[in-house]
């Protein structure tokens, strides 16, 4: 069993406290549902959007990131699976695919240590 | 600013059902400090803001963001309920779980819950009734103790065992478990002793007794607001509380004296309840058999349905009361079937009956034993016996009210 990390990108707050409700309960029924079945090694956390961004041997900080809305990273969950093709099948009840969003899924750990392509 | 008398104490009992469901019933305690924590913001901020448009509505927002905060500062198993605690763990699972226990349907299915736990088979019903009243209806130790007429020891006494006996689940009653039915007359009945406090008991306040009932009501009203708790049983005893409950107004008069059913003034019955009874009791004949619930409403609506003491069904009545023997064949049903029959077939009759009780004995302390010999006596124009009698029942009186009605009885011997 191997751990991959979800990133989920262009997750959209909903317009109403109830559409948000209704939306927070999809999440949360679908992470219920990876974790019953232990497919989950934690639940992970949304992000807030906006931020600070460090950067280069100069450190830099700006406000960020400046990506798209729909590039932000908006939050992530850890998953246990055999490989990556069975977590890219865990990830197809995703709600962030009615947002237009997408999951990114990438394989935790060293280059070369796992399976990972 | 302008809010209803009791409006923090009926709020209480949903909150805390509530945060208990998140926080489990170790943390009982909790969820009260969070409760009054609430109360003591909306004081604060209301003094100075002035009222919101749903004062309601902006406790349990507050409640239950004070919650939220708890269970992100303590996420462990220390402030959570167990099955619940990996969902605390992360804001994604956090959110939408308090969110759904602070919806309207699971915040009635807590309080159905905690009404069950509350009638733990390990407690009392005295334990269970006091429970009731002060975790679901918000009654403080002293007004719990004045309703019946305890001393505030022993109360707390009796409700900190009681919250020790519930700390030892870990979290609400389940309601899909199989033995639940034996649990929901458990429930049924501590919802009929808290109405009988109320209607019958001995606090002197009628204001007490009335929020007695009123509670009563209330609770009763949850259970016949769920399907599968909706039994026959469930409508008689709302069907009762309800016929029963529409007398109250005509039970004191204006100086506060007890008034028998054939002396009060009828017109003042409330009749929508009376109608709402009637139609809560032909939803409780789908049954196989009647429970003494169905025979008490039966009884009280053969009252309800006289426009006067004259006009009442006593036959009926007797054969109510003799069904109801077979299932409770207490003296003190047997005494009231006996003052039924005295009214049908004249007090020599009824006093024969009285007679005929196997274990009067029991009877020796309840004031109402002697005062029906009494009465029996006084129609049979014996003044002398008859006051005897309303000495005997003044010296077993429970209360001052009690007390005021056996004095005028007495009085009354002398007029005739």
């Amino acid at each position: 069993m191997n751990e991959y990390v979800y990133l989920y990108r262009g997750y959209e707050p909903a317009a109403s406290s109830e559409e948000m409700q209704k939306k927070t309960a999809k999440w949360m029924a679908w992470l219920k549902d990876l974790s019953d079945k232990g497919h989950l090694k934690s639940f992970g956390e949304p992000l807030q959007p906006g931020g600070k961004v460090v950067k280069g041997k100069k450190k830099q900080v700006t406000d960020g990131p400046y990506a798209e809305a729909k590039d932000v990273v908006g939050g992530y969950s850890i998953i246990i699976a055999k490989d990556i093709d069975e977590a890219v099948i865990f990830s197809l009840g995703c709600p962030i695919f009615e947002d237009g969003g997408s999951v990114e899924v990438r394989t935790i750990g060293q280059p070369g240590t796992t399976d990972g392509n | 600013m302008e809010i209803e008398a009791h409006f923090f104490r009926h709020e209480s009992g949903r909150i805390v059902a509530t945060l208990t469901r998140l926080f489990g019933m170790r943390n009982l305690a909790l969820a009260e400090d969070v409760v009054q924590d609430a109360f003591c913001r909306a004081m604060e901020t209301w003094e100075s803001n002035g009222l919101p448009r749903n004062p309601s509505a902006w406790l349990m927002t507050t409640a239950k963001n004070r919650a939220m905060d708890l269970l992100r500062r303590e996420r462990t198993a220390r402030a959570a309920e167990p099955e619940l605690v990996r969902l605390f763990e992360s804001e994604w699972t956090l959110v939408p779980t308090v969110d759904e226990a602070f919806s309207k349907d699971a915040v009635i299915d807590s309080q159905l819950r905690m009404m069950f736990s509350c009638c733990h088979p390990e407690l009392a019903q005295e334990g269970q009734v006091a429970l009731i009243l002060h975790i679901l209806c918000g009654f403080s130790v002293k007004e719990i103790a004045q309703a019946f007429v305890s001393s505030h020891a022993a109360i707390e006494k009796r409700i900190t065992r009681a919250k020790q006996q519930l700390a030892e689940s870990a979290n609400l009653f389940d309601l899909t478990v199989p033995n639940y039915q034996s649990r929901l007359s458990a429930v049924l009945e501590a919802l009929y002793l808290l109405f009988n406090e109320g209607y019958h008991g001995s606090s002197p306040e009628a204001a007490v007794r009335k929020e007695l009932c009123q509670e009563a009501i209330r609770l009763v009203n949850i259970l016949t607001g769920h399907p599968r708790l909706a039994t026959p049983s469930t409508y008689a005893l709302a069907a009762l509380m309800y016929l029963n409950a529409a007398r109250l107004p005509t039970r004191l008069d204006g100086s506060g004296n007890l008034v028998t059913l054939f002396y009060q003034d009828r017109s003042l019955w409330d009749h929508q309840l009376i109608a709402d009874g009637e139609a809560l009791l032909d939803l409780s004949a789908a049954g196989t058999e009647p429970t003494k619930y169905h025979l008490e409403a039966a009884i009280s609506c053969t009252h309800a349905r006289a426009s006067q003491n004259e006009d009442t069904d006593w036959q009926l009545i007797i054969s109510l009361y003799d069904m109801l023997i077979t299932i409770d064949p207490s003296p003190v049903i047997l005494l009231n079937r006996a003052i039924a029959v005295a009214q049908l077939y004249g007090p020599e009759r009824g006093l024969q009956e009285i007679l005929d009780i196997s274990d009067l004995e029991r009877l020796s302390s309840y004031p109402f034993y002697p005062a029906t010999l009494g009465e029996f006596q006084l129609r049979l124009g014996n003044c002398l016996v008859a006051k005897a009698h309303f000495a005997t029942a003044l010296s077993v009186a429970r209360n001052a009210m009690e007390r005021n009605f056996l004095q005028r009885r007495f009085d009354a011997c002398r007029e005739n």
